[in-house]
C-alpha cells in the first residue's frame, strides 16, 4: 500500500442514496402484516405500580396485544449469565438493583416501560397507549448527584497515582478547580427502535438502529437462546448514532419477545421524549483538579477526582480521568473514579465519550495554570510535551502533536492573541482566543472482511460493519483501490448485514483500522493470487518473482521492466476465473503491545462576547487532527466538521434538565433541550497532519471520530476566559453565566 | 392523539359559528402550536376548525398604517417591503422567532395565540394551573393533570420576573408580539356579539387567578387583522434576543425597540420587552424618562433602571434582573447607533 503519498478526496460513495431517499433507514422497512409497538413510559422515578388498567387500550380500535409485567411473554435467556455491557441484558449486578424490563412492579427510572401496546397502525398504538391508566405508590427519587455524593462507590478498575501522593501540596503554584459537566443526550435526528419479524420459529429477521448488527445479533441468541446463525440483522445506513446504539436496550429485546408472541412482525420506534430516558446520555459528571506548576511553567503534580451518576440498576463506567495520566510530563499524578448510583436510567458513552468530559476539565485547568503562570498556553503546553507515553512508559506509536499546535496556531491567528484577558474588542463586543488538546486511544481490534474481484474488472467489498455516518463505505473504497487499482466508481461496498463477514460495533474512532485492516489483506491475498497467475510457468510473467510485480491501474508489470504488462481480467480469463474471492481475519498482533497508540487533536477557537447579555459565538473553529494517515480527506473532514458541532454544543448550548422534584426531565424535546444549530456554528477549518502511523495498521491511518469532539468544548471555555476573564467551569456556558452587571 | 372532528370553513362567519356553538372547539391556522399541544394531550380537543380556507392573508397600506391580515404566514409578514421599510422592528422581531420552517407556516394570529413553553405546562402528569380543564371525552370538564404551579420552586430559568402570580409563573413566548406592543398595534376581532378593536397591549392579559386564559378573546371570537400605525422609527429600530442559542431558541430576554432621533436627541421612542412576563411588557416609564434625552449610555442605563420596578425572580430566573436591564441597554445602544 502506497501510505506513503496522500489520497485522493473523492466524494462519499453514499451521499447521492442519502440526499435523495434511496438510502433505507431501519424504519424505512415494510413488512406485510406488521404491527407497530409503542411504550408507555413510566410518569414517576421511583416506586411501584399499584395498579395498571389495559382495558380500554385493549378494546381500542386496532390493538393487537397490551403487554405489561403482569403478561409480558417470557425471555428466556434473560435468567442465564449474560455476557457484557455492549451484547446483552446487564449482568446480575454488584449494584442494589436489577432491572428486566416490564418484569416486575418496580419502578426504577423516569420513563421505565410500564407497557407495550401494539396495533396495527403506529397512530391507533399511540391512541391506544394513551388510555392504559396506571397507579403507583411513589418514593422519594434520588435524582440529585450532588445529593447524594456521599453514597458513592468505587466501580472496577481502580484508582491511579504515579510518583509522590502529596507533590500537590508543595508545588510552588497550584491551582485547585471545580468542574461540572450536565447531562447531555445524543438527540440524534433519527429516532431510534427496531423492527423485529420471526420468519420461523427459530428464525428472526432484525431491522434496528444499532451501530453493532453483530453485538444484536449476539444479544437476540443469547436472549432467545438461539443460534446467531439464524438470526439476521440488518443496518446498512444509520440517522447518527454517537454511542447510543452501542448495545442492545431493553425494549428492543422486549419488542422481539412480543413479535414472536402475536405472531406478526413489529416495529419500534420511540418518540423523541423517549430519547432521554431508554437509549442512554452522557452523565452527570463533576471533577475536581488540582495542579501544580514550578515557576519555570513544569508540572509537579495533578491530581484528578471524577464522580459521575449511573443508574441504581447498573454501573456505567467510562475513562473520565485517564487522559490525565499521560497526556503531559508530569512526575506525580493520580487519578480517582466513582459513581454515584441515582434513581435514573442508565448512561452510555456519547461522542467523545468520558474522555471529552475529562479533557473539559484537564484542558481548562490547563489554561488555567498557564494564566496564573503568565505564560501562553501552548507554550505551557510545550514545556510539558512528552514523547513517551508516562503512564505506561511506552513510545507513541506515532505523535505530531507539536505540528499540529503550530498549523493550529497559525490557522487561526494566535498571533494576534493577547494573553491578558478582555483586551480585545471587535464591535463593543470582548473577543478572545482558546485553545485546548485532545486524545483518544488508537486501536485495532479483530474484524473480518471479503473482497470479491470480477474478471469484468469490478471489486466487491463485504463486511458486516454498520456506517453510522463518517464515511466507513467511502474509506473502505479507498482502501481496496489503493491496494488492487480498481476505479472507485466500480468499487462497492456492502455492509450494515450479519450475512457479511464479522466485524465490531462501530465505536471508539477504530473502524477504519480495524475493518479497513481487514479489507486491506482480503484485497492483498487477491493480489497476490493474481501475482502468483502472473509468474506461474505457462504465466504472462513466467520467470518474475512475485515480489518485483506491481499492480497499476489494472494491470501487472515487473516493477522495473515495464515492458511485459498483463491486464488483470486478460489473466483472470486466460486462468478461467470469473471471479477471485478473499476472506480476511484480521487478529491483533503483539507488535501492537509495544506502543502506546493514541490519536491527537488540537482545537482553536475565537469567540466573541457581549458582556452585557453574555452571549457567546464562536466566531471561528479551526481543528486539526493527528490521526495518522488520512484515509477519505473529505469524509474525515466531515467527521471533524460534525465532531466540533458536537463540541460547540457541549460548550455552549446542550444541557438536559432534571427537576429533581420529580425526578423527571422537563426539557425533553429538541425545542427545549438545544443543540447547536447554524447559526451557532462557525466556518469549520480542519487541517490534517496526514503523517502515516508505522505501527497500528499497513494503512497508517489512526481513527479520529472522537478526537473530532474531545478538548473542544475546553477550547470555547478558554477562549471566553481570554475574552472577559470570567473562568466557566460548568456546562453548557450560557448568557447567564457570562453576563456582567452593569446596570 | 385522542380522536376529534375536523371541519374546514371558507368564511369568518362559518368559522366563528362553528367555534361558538360548542366548547372544545379551536380554530386551527397555521398549526404549529396547536398540533403539538394536541400530541401532547395538553389540548383535548372536540373539534379542530380549519380557517386556512379564510380571506385572511392580505397585508396592505391604509391611511393610518398598514393591516396585516391574521392569516398572512410570518415569512410573509417579515419578507413584506412595506414592513421591511416602515416597520424593521416587526421584521426583525418575527425573523428572531422560531424557524424558517415554522415561520413559514405559522400565521400572525396564530402567533398571537401561541401557548406558553412552561415544561409543567407540557407534561401532563406534572402540577399546573393553566391547562384548565379537559375539553373532550369522559373527563371533559375535569382538570387536565393535577394543578398546582411548579415552576414556583422549580425549573424557571425561562420564567417570568413581572406580573406573575401565585398561580402562575410562565411567559409569553412571542417575539412577534413584542413588536407589536412596542408599536402600538390594534387588534381586530370579529365574534358572535359583532366586531370589536382592542389595544395590542390589552389583548393578552396576566395570569392572576385565572392562568388558563392568555388573553381577553370571549368564546368564538377570531382575530381578523392587526393595524400597525406609521411610525418614524424605521432608521432606529432593533430586536435584541437573548436566548440559549443562537436560533430556534425562547427568549431568556428580549427587547424591542424604535426609536425616531434628531441628532443626538431621542424624540420618540417604544420600548417593550419579551421572555418576562405573560404578555409582551410595554416599558412606557422608560420611554417616558428617555423621550427629549440624549442617547448616552448613562441614560439608557438610568432607563434600564426604572423598568426593573416590581421585579421579581423565582430561584433559577434571578439572573434575568440583571440581563433584563443589560439588553435593554444593549438594544438602546444598538438602535441609536443603526443610523
Amino acid at each position: 500500500m502506497k501510505n506513503e503519498t496522500k489520497n485522493p478526496a473523492i466524494d462519499r460513495i453514499d451521499g447521492r442514496m442519502k440526499v435523495t431517499g434511496g438510502a433505507k433507514y431501519f424504519a424505512d422497512f415494510d413488512l406485510p402484516d406488521l404491527a407497530y409497538c409503542v411504550i408507555v413510559g413510566s410518569e414517576i422515578a421511583r416506586g411501584t405500580l399499584t395498579n395498571i388498567d389495559t382495558k380500554k387500550a385493549l378494546s381500542a380500535p386496532g390493538v393487537l396485544g397490551v403487554f405489561t409485567h403482569l403478561n409480558m411473554p417470557p425471555i428466556p435467556g434473560w435468567d442465564a449469565p449474560a455476557g457484557g455491557q455492549a451484547d446483552g441484558p446487564p449482568p446480575k449486578p454488584a449494584t442494589e438493583e436489577t432491572y428486566r424490563i416490564l418484569s416486575g412492579p418496580k419502578i426504577l427510572f423516569d420513563g421505565q416501560p410500564i407497557a407495550l401496546v401494539v396495533a396495527n397502525t403506529y397512530e391507533r398504538a399511540t391512541y391506544a397507549a394513551s388510555l392504559v391508566n396506571a397507579k403507583y405508590s411513589k418514593q422519594t427519587a434520588r435524582t440529585s448527584l450532588e445529593k447524594h455524593i456521599d453514597k458513592q462507590v468505587t466501580p472496577k478498575g481502580g484508582d491511579y497515582s504515579r510518583g509522590k501522593a502529596y507533590a500537590y501540596q508543595s508545588a510552588p503554584v497550584k491551582l485547585e478547580a471545580d468542574y461540572k459537566i450536565p447531562i447531555e443526550v445524543h438527540n440524534p435526528m433519527e429516532l431510534h427502535g427496531i423492527t423485529a419479524h420471526w420468519t420461523g420459529d427459530k428464525q428472526l429477521m432484525i431491522y434496528a438502529k444499532t451501530q453493532g448488527v453483530n453485538a444484536t445479533q449476539q444479544a437476540m441468541a443469547q436472549a432467545f437462546k438461539i443460534d446467531p446463525k439464524n438470526i439476521r440483522v440488518h443496518t446498512e445506513f444509520m440517522g447518527g448514532g454517537f454511542g447510543m446504539g452501542l448495545r442492545t436496550w431493553p425494549q428492543e429485546t422486549a419488542v422481539v419477545a412480543i413479535a414472536k408472541k402475536i405472531g406478526r412482525p413489529v416495529k419500534l420506534v420511540i418518540n423523541r421524549s423517549q430519547m432521554f430516558t431508554m437509549v442512554g446520555h452522557r452523565p452527570y459528571t463533576v471533577q475536581t483538579i488540582q495542579m501544580g506548576a514550578d515557576n519555570h511553567g513544569r508540572l509537579v503534580a495533578i491530581n484528578h477526582a471524577a464522580t459521575a451518576e449511573t443508574a441504581s440498576y447498573e454501573d456505567f463506567t467510562e475513562a473520565t480521568v485517564n487522559m490525565t495520566r499521560f497526556m503531559y510530563e508530569c512526575p506525580n499524578v493520580s487519578t480517582r473514579y466513582r459513581l454515584v448510583r441515582l434513581d435514573r436510567s442508565v448512561p452510555i458513552w456519547m461522542r467523545g465519550p468520558g474522555e471529552a468530559t475529562g479533557a473539559f476539565a484537564l484542558e481548562s485547568a490547563m489554561d488555567e495554570m498557564a494564566h496564573k503562570l503568565s505564560m501562553d498556553p501552548i507554550e505551557f503546553r510545550l514545556r510539558n510535551y512528552t514523547e513517551t507515553d508516562p503512564e505506561h512508559n511506552l513510545p507513541y506509536s506515532s505523535k505530531h502533536l507539536k505540528e499540529a499546535y503550530e498549523r493550529g496556531a497559525d490557522a487561526i491567528g494566535w498571533k494576534d492573541r493577547k494573553n491578558e484577558p478582555g483586551s480585545l474588542k471587535e464591535d463593543n463586543w470582548l473577543v478572545g482566543y482558546g485553545m485546548s488538546t485532545g486524545v483518544f486511544n488508537a486501536f485495532r481490534w479483530e474484524a473480518s472482511a471479503r473482497a470479491i474481484l470480477h474478471a469484468d474488472g469490478s471489486l466487491v467489498i463485504q463486511s458486516a460493519v454498520t456506517d453510522i455516518g463518517p464515511g466507513t463505505g467511502t474509506a473502505l473504497t479507498m482502501i481496496a483501490h489503493n491496494v488492487l487499482g480498481v476505479p472507485f466508481d466500480r468499487i462497492k461496498v456492502e455492509y450494515g448485514d450479519t450475512s457479511h463477514p464479522k466485524a465490531p460495533s462501530q465505536g471508539g474512532s477504530a473502524i477504519v483500522s480495524a475493518v479497513g485492516s481487514a479489507v486491506f489483506d482480503a484485497c492483498t491475498k487477491i493480489k497476490n493470487e493474481l501475482f502468483e497467475l502472473a509468474v506461474k510457468a505457462n504465466g504472462p510473467l513466467a520467470g518474475a518473482q512475485t515480489a518485483d510485480l506491481v499492480l497499476t491501474e489494472g494491470a501487472i508489470s515487473i516493477e522495473k521492466g515495464l515492458d511485459k504488462k498483463v491486464a488483470v481480467g486478460k489473466l483472470m480469463e486466460s486462468s478461467q476465473l470469473s471471479k477471485i474471492e478473499k476472506d480476511a481475519d484480521l487478529k491483533g498482533s503483539p507488535d501492537l503491545q509495544k506502543y502506546s497508540m493514541y490519536s491527537f487533536s488540537v482545537h482553536f477557537v475565537k469567540v466573541k462576547v457581549n458582556s452585557l447579555t453574555g452571549a457567546v459565538r464562536v466566531t471561528k473553529a479551526v481543528s486539526v487532527a493527528d490521526s495518522g494517515r488520512i484515509i477519505s480527506p473529505k469524509t474525515a473532514a466531515s467527521q471533524m466538521i460534525g465532531g466540533v458541532t458536537g463540541g460547540i454544543g457541549m460548550a455552549l448550548t446542550e444541557e438536559a434538565v432534571i427537576d429533581h422534584r420529580f425526578g423527571r426531565f422537563i426539557n425533553n424535546n429538541l425545542a427545549d433541550y438545544h443543540v447547536a444549530v447554524h447559526a451557532d456554528v462557525p466556518a469549520i477549518e480542519t487541517i490534517f497532519i496526514d503523517k502515516p502511523d508505522p505501527v497500528i495498521n499497513p494503512m497508517g491511518a489512526k481513527g479520529m471520530g472522537e478526537i473530532a469532539l474531545i478538548g473542544f468544548a475546553g477550547a470555547v471555555a478558554n477562549a471566553v476566559f481570554n475574552a472577559t476573564g470570567q473562568r466557566i467551569r460548568e456546562l453548557p456556558i450560557t448568557p447567564d453565566k457570562v453576563m456582567q452587571r452593569e446596570v | 392523539m385522542n380522536p376529534f372532528q375536523f371541519t374546514r370553513v371558507s368564511t369568518p362567519k362559518a368559522a366563528i359559528a362553528a367555534v361558538t356553538k360548542e366548547s372544545g372547539t379551536y380554530f386551527l391556522a397555521g398549526g404549529t402550536n396547536l398540533i403539538d399541544l394536541v400530541k401532547r394531550e395538553v389540548i383535548i380537543p372536540e373539534r379542530l376548525v380549519d380557517i386556512n380556507k379564510l380571506p385572511l392573508a392580505t397585508i396592505e397600506k391604509t391611511a393610518t398604517g398598514i393591516r396585516i391580515g391574521a392569516m398572512a404566514k410570518n415569512s410573509a409578514v417579515a419578507d413584506h417591503e412595506l414592513v421591511k421599510k416602515h416597520f424593521p422592528l416587526l421584521s426583525m422581531a418575527l425573523n428572531a422567532g422560531a424557524s424558517a420552517q415554522l415561520r413559514n407556516m405559522a400565521t400572525v394570529g396564530g402567533n398571537m395565540m401561541q401557548r406558553t413553553r412552561c415544561s409543567y405546562f407540557y407534561d401532563t402528569s406534572m402540577p399546573c394551573n393553566k391547562r384548565g380543564p379537559v375539553q373532550s371525552g369522559p373527563d371533559k370538564g375535569q382538570p387536565n393533570g393535577p394543578t398546582g404551579c411548579r415552576a414556583i420552586g422549580g425549573s424557571n430559568r425561562m420564567h417570568a420576573i413581572f406580573g406573575a402570580s401565585g398561580k402562575c409563573i410562565a411567559v409569553h413566548p412571542s417575539d412577534m408580539c413584542i413588536a407589536l406592543a412596542a408599536l402600538d398595534a390594534t387588534v381586530n376581532i370579529s365574534g358572535p356579539k359583532g366586531d370589536r378593536s382592542v389595544p395590542f397591549s390589552e389583548f393578552h392579559r396576566l395570569p392572576g387567578d385565572m392562568p388558563q386564559k392568555d388573553n381577553t378573546l370571549a368564546p368564538g371570537e377570531l382575530i381578523m387583522s392587526v393595524d400597525v400605525p406609521t411610525n418614524a422609527f424605521s432608521e432606529h429600530s432593533y430586536y435584541l434576543k437573548v436566548r440559549d442559542r443562537a436560533s430556534y431558541a425562547f427568549a431568556l430576554v428580549s427587547v424591542g425597540v424604535g426609536i425616531s432621533m434628531k441628532g443626538k436627541t431621542i424624540q420618540d421612542i417604544r420600548l417593550a420587552m419579551g421572555g418576562v412576563a405573560h404578555k409582551p411588557w410595554r416599558l412606557k416609564e422608560a420611554e417616558q424618562f428617555l423621550k427629549g434625552k440624549e442617547a448616552t449610555e448613562a441614560n439608557f442605563k438610568q432607563a434600564a433602571k426604572l423598568t426593573m420596578t416590581g421585579a421579581k425572580g423565582y430561584g433559577e430566573n434571578d439572573f434575568k434582573l440583571t440581563l433584563a436591564p443589560n439588553s435593554i441597554v444593549e438594544a438602546l445602544q444598538v438602535a441609536t447607533k443603526t443610523a
